[in-house]
């Protein structure tokens, strides 16, 4: 969520566990600005904190002009003091999968390889030595993870130009009661998957401007978003099975919106057996 | 003053006397400007150039001349006639006697304007024009009009053609009507005149706009839509007053001020709220605000000992609050005797059912099956049910109680995974089978987490007068502590550094289900035994008891998920720990927070409702496929032996019969007769 609008967007998301102490809340809000200047971001968003066992990362997003460039990922341990992060690769987001447990809170903690399969051993270096991971890296394979599946946006509220870049649309007026009722209104903020394969009837309605992403509807498996009316129903409230901890609120008729994540960063694979 | 030239009717002409220009005009212009300014304030110049077509007949010189006369699609032109004439008077003597007549034609003020209009239509109003007016000058805006080539505009519209195309240009725009109201400007302007000119108001001009738009609202146009917007009844309305009802008193406001100067069972929710604030747990205080007064409405109507807020289980369509409730003893013991009352009356229906079975005579056999004895839930106030827990999906909701749990669904509870969907109705599909619905599962999910997750300081309670029971109960645990009054509150610091200074307090759950051991092959066969009594017999052959940690254990012994440690604790806020709080977060129940600080501590659950699993969920599988009748020769099947093959068989029996006769013929007889009943059931 921006940092601009952290302290009233945590009073509208407070689902009980956001790990956010008054301590936290009051550097974040000197910290932060202070990221914007030295990084010369146009926006800095909050995304939320990974609870490791001994202590928890908090993650901000650093974001260009572009909406659709890659975003500067950084963290911290005590929301004053924040690092860069390495950017993600596919091959570390493949690496990380295979890693399960909690994060441990310690970033330079190594992991080590549990399994390894028969494809894996053309890896294994010549002294023998177990692949490690090292806590640093699974935590951006997680972010990008969870960003790339549950990082969700309002339908219109950004634009794309015919240029391609993507930026904020200054007529987003809010969804209304009924549009936030409903999936379709919400997008997935990443790469669309599934909008190439739609039928040429249904791109008809879309405006490309608007319509650019994948919307939450056809999210496998179905269920998997719960949205609620929160604050006697002026809040609407989305929240991800998939990935426990994720919470995405909008307020109707309203630009305020936005999304964090609090929680162990680890993906719910039981989903199905949970519906 | 200019002097007359020519014929004072005459109107200028080209070869007017310049000295009459200079005068005249002056003073027209001068008085007329000033006229010109009042008459039309708002409206365009006489004689501009859109309107000019239209107002070809009739110049700005014939409206100073003939201020009744003039046409309806011309200005509003009330002219203050008297004002008018002196003006006139002064400016031009040539003029001055034939304005007189001319105006002595038409009287001022008259109320007739139509007898105007006929008098005046009889004539070409050019012509009239021609015959009284005086030569016009060429400065005039009137001047040379109606000579072609010497008209102010001229250059303009120099073509009669052209001139005559740009007036119905101009009357086509004017009559093209609107989108909106479907009115045109024309229509309503010949209406709105029409309405001046038929009554005759005083200064019509002050009031025209309020006649135009009188007329536009006369003008009933029926609206297309019929249907009127029905104002929009907000789901938000309802629960905003839901929650307002929160704030009202209700009917019994003196008892209440009774109970709060006696002592009350309502839990200061703020200041617990407060704690777990400062290590970023909890809502937002307006939440708070409205739980803590959701739970005094709660214990306003219930008659309940101890209150306390036991946190919020978030659910897929909606989430619950739940309070946890200790009742009194009287409330307890009603709810029981009914539900015995229930229980014996199932008892006698049974006993009447195998008495009516057994006499009847050629049933299947009876199955030897005997299902495993289900253990029964413990009583109300103790072991699992020791508290009564109410939910509600909002604050301001009445409050739901849950019924209490049984083993069974502690078991089964244990073996499924499932989201809550928010609605206590709502059906358990899983495997294996929930005895239950999701009333029932969650009220087995908050007794596991309050077994499991439900701490305190060390030394906060202890245990009642101790009574040597050890040895007899096997270790099954005491359930009776007190809070100590002797407790000394460990600093912050210390509560985290080591988990030893925390200790359960509520008793674990074994895998029976029920926190106190019960053994089921105690019970009698017949289904005529009263309730069970339990513990103190001798351990049978079959089932060991089973022992739980007993209770007040510290947290140091429970046991982690391989390297994750059962709890985590923190010291909140970090950077002023001399008034920090120690927090501390279960790894074993997500969701679960308990903090210290000096005498206080509180335990709450903020979560889905679900235990930790490291690797994935396996739901339990089938039992496995039971096993047939094993395949014998008394249960082989054979074809019925033929007629045929019978007689042949007795005529071999008897042949046989016939040989042996010596000493076995009772024998014989026996197995003809067998054989002879063998063969009537074949038949």
């Amino acid at each position: 969520m921006e940092a601009a609008a952290l302290p009233a967007a945590l009073q509208l998301v407070a689902s009980g566990d956001t790990g956010l102490s008054l301590e936290k809340r009051a550097a974040l809000g000197a910290s932060l600005l202070l990221l914007q200047r030295d990084y010369r971001f146009e926006r800095v968003w909050f995304w939320g904190c990974i609870q490791g066992v001994r202590g928890t990362y908090y993650i901000a997003q650093g974001l260009g002009p572009d909406l659709a460039a890659p975003r500067s990922r950084l963290y911290s341990l005590n929301c004053a003091e924040w690092s860069l992060l390495p950017p993600a690769t596919e091959e570390m987001v493949e690496r990380a999968e295979l890693l399960t447990g909690r994060f441990q809170g310690d970033p330079s903690f190594e992991y080590a390889y549990a399994e390894v399969n028969a494809e894996d051993d053309e890896n294994f270096q010549d002294d023998g030595k177990e692949l490690t991971i090292k806590e640093e890296n699974r935590l951006v394979a997680t972010i990008e993870q969870i960003d790339r599946a549950v990082g969700i946006i309002p339908r219109r509220a950004l634009m794309k130009t015919p240029l391609g870049s993507v930026h904020e649309n200054r007529s987003f007026e809010g969804l209304s009661l009924t549009e936030a009722k409903k999936l379709s209104s919400y997008f997935h903020f990443t790469e669309p998957v599934n909008l190439k394969n739609k039928t040429l009837l249904e791109k008809a309605d879309l405006d490309p401007s608007t319509d650019f992403l994948d919307s939450l509807e056809h999210d496998v498996p179905q269920g998997s978003w719960t949205v609620q009316f929160e604050k006697g129903s002026t809040v609407v409230v989305l929240r991800s099975l998939l990935w426990l901890g994720l919470t995405f609120y909008h307020v109707p008729m309203t630009k305020q919106y936005g999304y964090i994540y609090c929680g162990t960063g680890e993906k719910n694979l039981d989903l199905p057996f949970m519906l | 003053m200019a002097e007359p030239g020519g014929d004072p009717g005459r109107l200028p002409s080209e070869g007017s006397e310049p000295g009459g220009e200079s005068h005249r005009p002056q003073q027209l212009e001068a008085g007329a400007a000033s006229e010109y300014q009042e008459v039309w304030p708002r409206s365009d110049p006489p004689g501009g150039l859109g309107k000019r077509g239209i107002h070809r007949s009739l110049t700005p010189m014939q409206y100073l001349c003939h201020p009744q006369g003039a046409e309806e699609t011309s200005y509003k032109q009330h002219v203050p006639d008297i004002n008018f004439s002196q003006i006139y008077a002064l400016g031009q003597d040539s003029h001055q006697a034939q304005e007189v007549s001319v105006y002595q034609t038409y009287p001022l003020g008259t109320q007739e304007p139509r007898g105007a209009y006929q008098t005046y239509g009889g004539h070409d109003r050019y012509q009239a024009y021609e015959r009284e007016h005086g030569p016009y000058l060429p400065h005039e805006p009137g001047y040379g009009l109606y000579q072609p080539g010497y008209g102010p505009y001229d250059d303009l519209t120099p073509d009669p053609e052209q001139r005559m195309l740009a007036c119905q240009n101009a009357k086509a725009y004017l009559l093209k009507s609107s989108v909106t109201s479907g009115l045109n400007l024309y229509d309503h302007l010949v209406n709105v005149l029409t309405k001046i000119l038929d009554e005759q108001p005083t200064d019509p001009v002050d009031i025209f706009e309020n006649i135009s738009k009188d007329l536009k609202a006369a003008q009933f146009q029926k609206k297309m839509d019929t249907l009127r917007d029905e104002h929009e009844i907000l789901p938000s309305f309802e629960s905003a007053e839901m929650r307002r009802n929160l704030f009202l008193k209700s009917d019994g406001g003196d008892e209440e001020r009774e109970e709060e100067l006696g002592g009350t069972p309502l839990p200061n929710v703020m200041e617990t709220a407060f704690y777990f604030e400062q290590g970023g747990i909890g809502l937002n205080r307006d939440e708070t605000y409205l739980i803590f007064l959701a739970l005094k409405k709660l214990v306003s109507v219930q008659p309940v000992q101890t209150c306390r807020f036991w946190g919020r289980i978030l659910g897929r369509e909606k989430n619950y609050i739940i309070a946890e409730v200790q009742y009194s003893e009287g409330e307890e013991e009603e709810e029981t005797e009914e539900e015995e009352v229930i229980d014996e009356g199932d008892k006698r229906m049974d006993l009447v059912e195998d008495e009516d079975e057994e006499k009847e005579k050629s049933e299947p056999p009876k199955s030897t099956y005997k299902p495993p004895p289900v253990i029964p839930k413990e009583e109300n106030g103790t072991g699992a049910n020791k508290y009564v827990y109410f939910v509600c999906n909002e604050p301001g909701e009445p409050w739901v109680k849950l019924p209490p749990v049984t083993p069974a669904q502690i078991v089964c509870a244990r073996k499924i995974k499932k989201f809550f969907t928010g609605r206590l109705d709502a059906p358990i599909v899983s495997f294996p089978p929930f005895p239950g619905n999701e009333a029932n599962y969650l009220r087995a999910q908050i007794a596991r987490i309050s077994a499991g997750t439900h701490v305190s300081p060390l030394g906060y309670y202890r245990f009642a007068e101790e009574e040597g029971d050890e040895d007899e109960e096997g270790g099954g645990g005491r359930d009776d502590y007190e809070e100590n009054p002797d407790f000394e509150p460990l600093s912050a610091f210390e509560m985290v550094e080591s988990l030893s200074t925390w200790v359960h307090h509520v008793p674990s759950i074994l895998k029976q289900g029920r926190c106190v051991w019960f053994n089921p092959l105690q019970k009698t066969e017949e289904e005529e035994g009263e309730e069970e009594e339990e513990e103190k017999e001798e351990v049978p052959d079959e089932l060991q008891q089973e022992i739980g940690p007993p209770l007040l254990t510290p947290l140091s012994e429970d046991e982690g998920i391989q390297n994750i440690p059962a709890w985590t604790a923190s010291l909140s806020p970090k950077l002023t720990p001399q008034y920090a709080v120690a927090i501390l977060q279960s790894n074993r129940w997500p969701g679960a927070y308990a903090f210290a600080c000096g005498t206080k501590f509180g335990n709450i659950y903020f979560g889905w409702g679900q235990k930790y699993s490291l690797g994935n969920h396996t739901p339990a599988l089938p039992p496995p496929v039971q096993p047939e009748y094993p395949d014998g020769p008394e249960i082989r099947e054979a074809t019925d032996p033929t007629v045929e093959e019978e007689l042949a068989f007795k005529a071999a029996q008897e042949q046989k019969a016939l040989e042996g006769m010596e000493g076995e013929e009772e024998e014989e007889e026996e197995e003809l007769e067998d054989g002879e009943e063998e063969d009537e059931e074949d038949d």
